[in-house]
């Protein structure tokens, strides 16, 4: 019996099941008890939530392995944690703790303007951002196991993710309609390999799961971007920072999974209290946003 | 024959398309209704945890269990096993599951993420390649359940009457030998 650990199937597999569901960002015990007493199909352990690192500004770094370790031993879902972009000793130290997906976030403060983290050495698998279908493709292209939308953390403005999804779309469906002779300079244009633009272009999907994240704040934000295509949703500092957590939790969770039926977003929608307060993403100036960071 | 895939959470699009490719009617199932319509029915891979609190909030909790009572052929992998155990291990505070088949089912027996693996194993007598990710295992079984593939030592598939589970997940891989035996062995038998 010939038995292989960390291959793409079982990292990209990893990914599928966790279809149609929503991830959290938890930043201790208790919080992640409550993401997976909603429903929540897996946790992300980080130390401080986006809206708090957006307002407390400074380096942010990867989370302490304590913390980490914590969280792993209190719930039984999958445990995801972040890594600054480029920094593979953080990723190395995280993957030792047998975290379950790592995220080379754009959230943190990247550690290399150049060089994204060959992800082909790890066994763990990782999840990353990507603004269009050429940034996917990259991603992909250096072990991505699983690619998000980047839309802009911390600010309960889904505006950014959605302009995500609808290029990811367009672009898609712009390659699943030109000639494969087309595809060489379809290639050069995105910057992305031959061999994933082609597959692509037969497929007419990504070759990994695509999730979304950045922004969404309400069950109703959560149904919008199932309904644009993702295969599944992150949801950041939008539980922990509004009035009911665990409501909110509940009512994105059913949301996700219900996500064509408005009777029940109507239902999950109703007496949620206060949703967090927002910044608005053109209120945020050029330089501090998040989802440019990235190449 | 109509073959339903609970579809609250999980990859059953994947296993929609292998019902489809296996020449049957695929139906996604999320209400009674549609619970109601189907002749067959597949617990997709997910988390285990998610679509039992989804199933119980939405009202398919009871009439699932009713139909796996009255004898509705039901296949499970992974998070589906789960489902369909009797008794869990591992599981999180007062977790539910439909049951059916008499055996104990330990969750991510098999370890975390890094752990998770693909196989050759052999299943009903026939080798095929198995994908198993933060996989359950069968820690012990009643006697009217026959164990159809083991591996490290413990059972990751078997039958109970109408009822199939599989720790790992053919749906991921082209083979359609678990997909063909339910439709052939188990619902033709109906």
């Amino acid at each position: 019996m010939s038995e292989a650990t960390g291959t793409a199937r079982v990292k990209r597999g990893m990914a599928e099941m966790l279809k149609g569901g929503t991830i959290m960002d938890v930043v201790n015990v208790e919080q992640a008890k409550i993401a997976e007493d909603a429903g929540a199909c897996a946790v992300m352990a980080l130390e401080r939530v986006p809206a708090d690192i957006r307002a407390q500004g400074g380096v942010a770094r990867m989370s302490d392995p304590d913390m980490i370790e914590k969280i792993q031993a209190a719930v039984s879902i999958p445990v995801m944690a972040k890594v600054r972009i480029g920094h593979f000793v953080e990723a190395q130290i995280i993957e030792s703790l047998n975290v379950d997906y790592i995220d080379e976030s754009e959230v943190l403060t990247p550690a290399d303007y150049t060089n994204h983290i060959d992800k082909w050495k790890f066994k763990v698998p990782f999840v990353c951002g990507a603004t269009n279908l050429g940034e996917a493709l990259r991603r992909i292209n250096e072990g991505a196991a699983m690619i998000r939308s980047k839309g802009e953390a911390g600010t309960g403005d889904v505006s950014n993710a959605m302009m995500h999804m609808r290029t990811i779309g367009a672009e898609i469906r712009r390659l699943t309609s030109m000639r494969e002779d087309e595809l060489y300079v379809a290639a050069k244009e995105l910057q992305a390999p031959y061999a994933l633009v082609k597959e692509v272009a037969e497929t007419g999907k990504l070759p990994v799961v695509l999730f979304t994240a950045g922004g969404i704040a309400t069950p109703a934000d959560a149904a919008l971007m199932m309904q644009m295509g993702a295969d599944g949703v992150f949801i950041g500092s939008g539980i922990f920072k509004s009035g009911n957590p665990a409501q909110r939790a509940a009512a994105c969770v059913k949301a996700t999974t219900f996500f064509n039926d408005a009777k029940v977003l109507a239902e999950v929608s109703r007496g949620l209290g206060e949703a967090m307060v927002g910044i608005n993403v053109a209120d945020i100036p050029v330089p501090h946003r998040l989802a440019d960071r990235g190449w | 024959m109509k073959v339903g895939v609970l579809a609250l959470q999980g990859d059953f699009r994947e296993h929609l398309a292998l019902a489809t490719q296996c020449g049957h009617e695929g139906i996604s199932v999320r209400t009674v209704d549609e619970l109601n319509a189907v002749d067959a029915l597949i617990l997709p891979g997910g988390e285990s945890t998610t679509i039992i609190k989804l199933a119980q909030s939405f009202g398919l909790l009871e009439p699932i269990r009713e139909r796996i009572g009255s004898g509705l052929p039901v296949y499970g992998s992974c998070a589906g096993m789960i489902l369909l155990a009797d008794r869990i291990e591992d599981g999180i505070v007062g977790q539910q599951t439909f049951g059916g088949i008499d055996m104990t089912v330990r969750r991510n027996a098999f370890g975390r993420q890094v752990d998770s693996f693909e196989s050759d194993i052999t299943f009903n007598g026939t080798q095929l390649h198995a994908i198993f990710i933060r996989a359950p295992w069968v820690e012990e079984v009643g006697d009217g359940v026959v164990v159809l593939s083991k591996a490290a030592g413990h059972p990751v598939a078997v039958r109970q009457g109408n009822l199939l589970a599989t720790s790992f997940h053919p749906e991921l891989t082209d083979d359609h030998a678990v997909h063909s035996y339910f439709f052939d062995e188990i619902c033709k038998g109906r």
